[in-house]
């Protein structure tokens, strides 16, 4: 296995579009490690991007939005004084993966670029409406966090391709969010079903919203009828009613040890009602 | 395969080694340090035996390269007694009864002792979701949690 700790994601980029065989990005190596360990995937070539200046900075930009750094830590999110107050739903989602061990090194990108239609992180980050530079070969291009994974463990990234930066929008006026999962213990666990709502508020109506589903279908979802469900609503009890029944809809679960496709179907709906009063309370308390 | 030099800090010494680099730093403490107060669980990040602070970062040295140690400072378990005089976790540990084999126990005290510097003063239910990672299968933990919380309490009036 050859290591590189490239100065850029140019040098990156270019080390990765040449090499042979298997290659991995090494960032917090939370999954990357444990498939090396446990001889699922062990990379030919192993390039470490943590030295690529900027990678561990947290920046507020100044429109509000957000720069997050691909090598920014879970815990690093969770102690950042401001992120929090803006986008809960994401800090809160992301704290949700693994224990204060993984914690400490586990990062945004990783949970999205390994694939995992149940990653913690990954619905929160669509309904959030995140996108992410990706540095190739020929350049960057800037693509929504929904537009990466394309099937369990499988990216729309080509060879030579990374993810560069992380941007979260402004959060703005009257805004909140929320991730929920299930799993039937307390912590240390994959979800069986997770779902986030973001949303925005004029008075008591909603104006704006994503909702994104986990653990449902071969892919995170991003459910435009679910959003449509309560858009112009007070998230009444009619409008929850709507939001349950388009998540029940939109969902493709499978059968496994974890969940029955019948179980996913019901729970995808508790969750995103459930989801959306969080944000909802949260957007009414947001203020300007 | 050519080995990589590595110069890290461990326990406040400069130290350096050559490591391939699919070795872990748990690899390397335990078999070309000699340092095998760090225990080697299930080798993938889930039970915690393994913990160290990387930085002042609670990991799992399982799950970080050796190579990634370069120019890092590394705390284990060895580092917590100060010479013969043991740390008030490990005092506790005894004193409860906290631990039976004790393959865990060097990953808990690591763990703790991170706890308690970043909140002297946990609640129950803060001390274990922050052991949520550091598994057991002999105490049942409560004792774990009493020695940490009684820890906690003596370590506060003496400040």
């Amino acid at each position: 296995m050859q290591y590189h700790t490239p100065a850029s994601f140019e040098d990156a980029a270019a080390i990765a579009a040449q090499a042979d065989g298997v290659t991995r990005f090494l960032a917090g190596g939370t999954d990357v490690l444990v498939q090396l360990r446990a001889d699922i995937v062990t990379p030919d070539t192993l390039i470490d991007i943590k030295g690529i200046t900027g990678t561990r900075d947290i920046a507020r930009n100044p429109d509000g939005s957000w720069q997050i750094g691909i090598a920014v830590s879970g815990a690093e999110m969770t102690e950042h004084p401001a992120l929090g107050r803006d986008w809960p739903g994401v800090v809160e989602a992301t704290d949700l993966i693994g224990s204060t061990q993984v914690q400490g090194r586990c990062t945004m990108v990783g949970n999205l670029c390994n694939g995992s239609p149940a990653a913690d992180a990954v619905p929160a980050m669509v309904a959030a409406g995140i996108t992410v530079t990706v540095t190739g070969p020929d350049g960057t291009r800037d693509v929504a966090v929904e537009d990466i994974p394309t099937g369990p463990g499988k990216t729309s990234l080509a060879k030579g391709e990374l993810i560069s930066a992380v941007h979260i929008p402004a959060r703005g006026d009257h805004g909140g969010d929320a991730y929920l999962r299930f799993i039937p213990r307390t912590e240390m666990d994959i979800a069986v079903v997770g779902a986030a709502v973001n949303l925005r508020l004029e008075g008591d109506t909603i104006t704006e919203a994503r909702v994104s589903l986990g653990a449902v279908a071969p892919t995170v979802l991003l459910v435009q009828e679910a959003a449509d469900a309560i858009i112009g609503t007070t998230l009444d009890d009619a409008a929850l009613a709507a939001l349950a029944q388009a998540a029940r809809d939109a969902c493709k679960p499978i059968d496994d040890k974890r969940g029955t496709i019948k179980f996913r179907t019901h729970v995808v709906g508790v969750l995103a009602q459930r989801a959306a009063k969080i944000a909802y309370e949260r957007a009414q308390k947001a203020g300007k | 395969m050519s080995k990589i030099h590595v110069t890290t800090t461990v326990n406040g010494d400069e130290v350096e080694f050559l490591c391939d680099p699919r070795e872990t730093v748990l690899d390397v403490l335990r078999d070309r340090l000699g340092m095998t107060g760090t225990k080697e669980g299930c080798g993938t990040g889930d039970c915690g035996a393994c913990s160290i602070t990387l930085d002042g970062r609670l990991v799992c040295s399982c799950l970080v390269l050796g190579v990634e140690a370069e120019g890092r400072e590394i705390a284990t378990v060895e580092g917590i007694a100060t010479g013969e005089d043991l740390h008030p976790l490990q005092q506790k540990f005894i004193e409860y009864a906290a631990l039976q084999c004790g393959i865990c126990t060097p990953g808990i005290l690591v763990a703790t002792k991170a706890l308690l510097e970043k909140n002297p003063d946990p609640t129950e239910t803060e001390v274990r979701y922050w052991l949520a990672g550091n598994l057991c299968r002999c105490t049942g933990y409560d004792k774990i949690i009493r020695a940490v919380m009684d820890t906690a309490a003596d370590m506060r009036e003496a400040s």
